[in-house]
């Protein structure tokens, strides 16, 4: 990869330089991944520290990440544990990655679960996180059993733009009632997938084996 | 009925139909015949005349390109075996300044040595005076027979006795005489082999002198070869640049590799200096960019820095500079030079850190228990190795130069005769299509003739039917008068 574009800026050096500008598109990642701390979900907590540990890996210096987790409404800044635009600079953008898991890990020792689960607030809200940071390629993971359940005071059933923003379900596990009729847990995908599609997404996908997590980034 | 094409008129019998059409067009297409025949002739003429015209104009570019490229190589040859005489010359005349310089004193010394070598040989020339006359007058008496008379005895013995001390004395002194000129001829080895030395010396000189000679008659010759512009010299000088331009080729690979190598070694490090996000393009970043600019950067400093030194003649203004500006120039070319050597050496230990710092980062996020750093000395020598590296590959860029203006000097050569085999190639093949062309319509004029094979018997019929029947006399019967 290095050696090919050692070979092809040979050429666009000069173009480049001839033109006297630079590409104006923004070349970062954006991450924004919603834990679930919801009932038997928190039990999960371990899955959702490796998938953020292997973010921080992966992620380059200029990018950014969010982490948030969904409780009974989750739109709100409050509700992001930790968040971070890494610096242009590689050992700068590894202390705030070193930060970063710290602040995670913390989170994880202390999550206590919630009695409702709001997915779509934390999806509005990591949306508009997202949006902020300008960057090229924008992604939610959704870290959740994606089993929506509201009180009845919050009002969710409300368009929401996802436009170019790719979202990928990880972790999906099956719920009891799945077990009895794995209709559900199909349908249940099937109508998120709807939503999000319907939202303006650039992608819907499902990962649920997190010894796969290289799909995470790839756009 | 629906299905069938217009032009069948059987339905489901459409060989019929076609013949049936075929017949009804014989008569039209035989009216036809000349026409056509012309049309298809003219077709042949109008599409293969340019070709044969394209053809001829690509060999006649070719030979003048041919020409124009046989002037270019010989007037760099000439230019090039100019320089290499008037090198050969230099380098003669240094030999003579340096060796030929002292010959004066060379032969003097000579002369001196051989003169002391005379003057001893004539010392070793003296032999030892003759015995005395009386010897004989002893020997007369000694051969008197004593008969046991005891005076001759007693005479005999005595001069026996003085004969023998006589003979003691004189083999002495005789010894001596010798002893003394074989001290002589002792003393002739040091100036035998000083002068055996001196004539190797001058020989070895002379030898010398005699190669440069012969090197300058060979150049001569080869001068001689490009100011007549033979054949001969033609290919020699092509060949020549051949082989320059596949060694240049070869080596700018290399340098090619090594600047590689060098990019890789300051392209991580130039990210924290420039940032890791910026792009130029959508696949090049801004940091790969600067490492880049630095390699070019070195490069063109090891060019200015070739140039100055006058191993390269890339830049004529530089070679025209007074003898001050160009030597200032040199030390601001080589200060750089080694400036961003220095530079290239910390970024290689800045990329050396920060490749340890990621390590560490992912060790921690894998919760695998991080390996203790080791501070041994085996653990620097990548490091250590790293920064030498980075140090020395901008000097060995900066030879670059010269691979490059050899491969300059050939590439117009190598690229000149490979235009010509290419045009020529063309030629052939335009050539060969309008044969083709022509050929294909002479074809087709006779695929015309036998599609209306009928109508042409009928006519040949008629034809043999109206001419009158040739005359034949009796001699043509074959009868004899």
């Amino acid at each position: 990869m290095k050696r090919r574009a050692f070979v092809v800026s040979l050429p666009l050096l000069g173009l480049a330089w001839a033109a006297g500008c630079t590409d104006p598109r923004s070349h970062t990642h954006a991450v924004y991944m919603l834990v679930d701390t919801s009932g038997t979900y928190a039990e999960e907590i371990g899955k959702a520290q490796l998938i953020v540990h292997y973010l921080l890996g992966t992620l380059q210096p200029g990018d950014s990440l969010a982490v948030a987790r969904v409780k009974s409404r989750s739109f709100s800044e409050k509700d992001i544990i930790a968040k971070a635009t890494f610096d242009q600079r590689p050992s700068q953008a590894n202390a705030q990655k070193r930060l970063l898991r710290d602040q995670v890990d913390a989170f994880t020792q202390t999550a206590r679960g919630s009695v409702y689960t709001d997915i779509t607030g934390g999806l509005i809200q990591g949306a508009m996180f997202l949006n902020e940071t300008g960057a090229g390629r924008k992604t939610i993971l959704i870290f959740s059993d994606m089993q929506e359940e509201l009180d009845k005071a919050t009002v969710r059933d409300i368009p929401i733009d996802l436009k170019d923003i790719r979202v990928l379900a990880v972790n999906v596990v099956k719920l009891k009632t799945d077990n009895v009729d794995p209709r559900r847990y199909t349908g249940r995908l099937e109508a998120w997938q709807k939503r999000v599609e319907g939202a303006g997404a650039r992608e819907w996908r499902v990962i649920n084996d997190i010894e796969h997590l290289d799909a995470l980034l790839k756009s | 009925m629906a299905d069938s094409p217009f032009w069948v008129i059987w339905p489901g019998n459409a060989a019929l139909s076609a013949l049936v059409w075929f017949v009804i067009a014989m008569p039209f297409l035989y009216a036809a015949r000349k026409p056509v025949h012309e049309l298809l002739r003219a077709v042949g003429l109008l599409a293969g005349g340019p070709l044969r015209l394209g053809s001829r104009w690509l060999l006649a570019a070719a030979k003048e390109m041919r020409e124009r490229n046989k002037a270019v190589l010989l007037a760099h040859g000439h230019e090039e075996a100019e320089q290499q005489i008037a090198r050969e010359f230099e380098r003669v005349a240094l030999l003579v300044k340096r060796d030929l310089e002292g010959y004066p004193a060379l032969q003097r010394r000579l002369l001196d040595e051989i003169t002391r070598v005379e003057e001893d040989y004539k010392k070793c020339g003296e032999v030892p005076p003759p015995p005395p006359d009386w010897v004989e007058a002893v020997g007369a008496v000694a051969k008197v027979k004593s008969n046991g008379n005891e005076l001759v005895v007693r005479v005999l013995e005595e001069i026996n006795r003085s004969i023998k001390v006589i003979h003691e004395k004189t083999l002495g002194e005789y010894r001596r005489a010798y002893e003394e000129r074989h001290k002589i001829l002792d003393g002739f080895m040091p100036f035998w082999r000083s002068l055996d030395k001196t004539l190797a010396q001058a020989d070895r000189k002379m030898t010398s002198l005699a190669d440069r000679a012969a090197a300058i008659d060979s150049q001569m010759e080869r001068f001689e070869q490009i100011v007549k512009k033979t054949d001969r010299a033609e290919h020699a000088l092509t060949v020549s640049a051949l082989t320059q331009f596949f060694i240049a080729s070869l080596v700018l690979a290399i340098a090619a590799g090594g600047a590689l190598i060098n990019f890789k070694l300051i392209a991580l490090p130039m990210s924290e200096m420039v940032g890791a996000g910026d792009y130029l393009t959508a696949s090049l970043r801004t940091s790969e960019v600067a490492a880049l600019v630095i390699i070019f950067v070195e490069a063109t400093m090891g060019l200015f820095l070739m140039e100055t030194l006058r191993i390269t003649h890339l830049f004529p203004k530089i070679h025209a500079l007074p003898d001050g500006m160009r030597m200032r120039m040199l030390w601001i070319a080589f200060v750089l030079l080694v400036t961003l050597a220095g530079i290239e050496a910390a970024l290689a230990l800045m990329r050396d850190m920060l490749i340890a710092d990621k390590q560490a980062l992912l060790q921690s996020l894998a919760a695998a228990q991080a390996a203790a750093a080791s501070d041994s000395w085996l653990s620097r020598i990548p490091t250590i190795g790293q920064m030498v590296l980075g140090f020395i590959l901008p000097f060995a860029l900066a030879f670059v130069a010269i691979p490059l203006e050899s491969f300059i000097a050939s590439a117009r050569t190598v690229g000149g005769a490979g235009l010509v085999i290419l045009t020529r190639a063309l030629a052939v093949l335009l050539r060969l299509a309008g044969n083709l062309v022509r050929q294909f319509a002479r074809v087709l004029v006779t695929l015309y003739d036998i599609v209306i094979v009928l109508p042409l018997l009928v006519e040949r019929l008629v034809r043999n039917g109206r001419a009158p029947k040739p005359r034949v006399t009796g001699l043509e019967a074959g009868e004899r008068p």
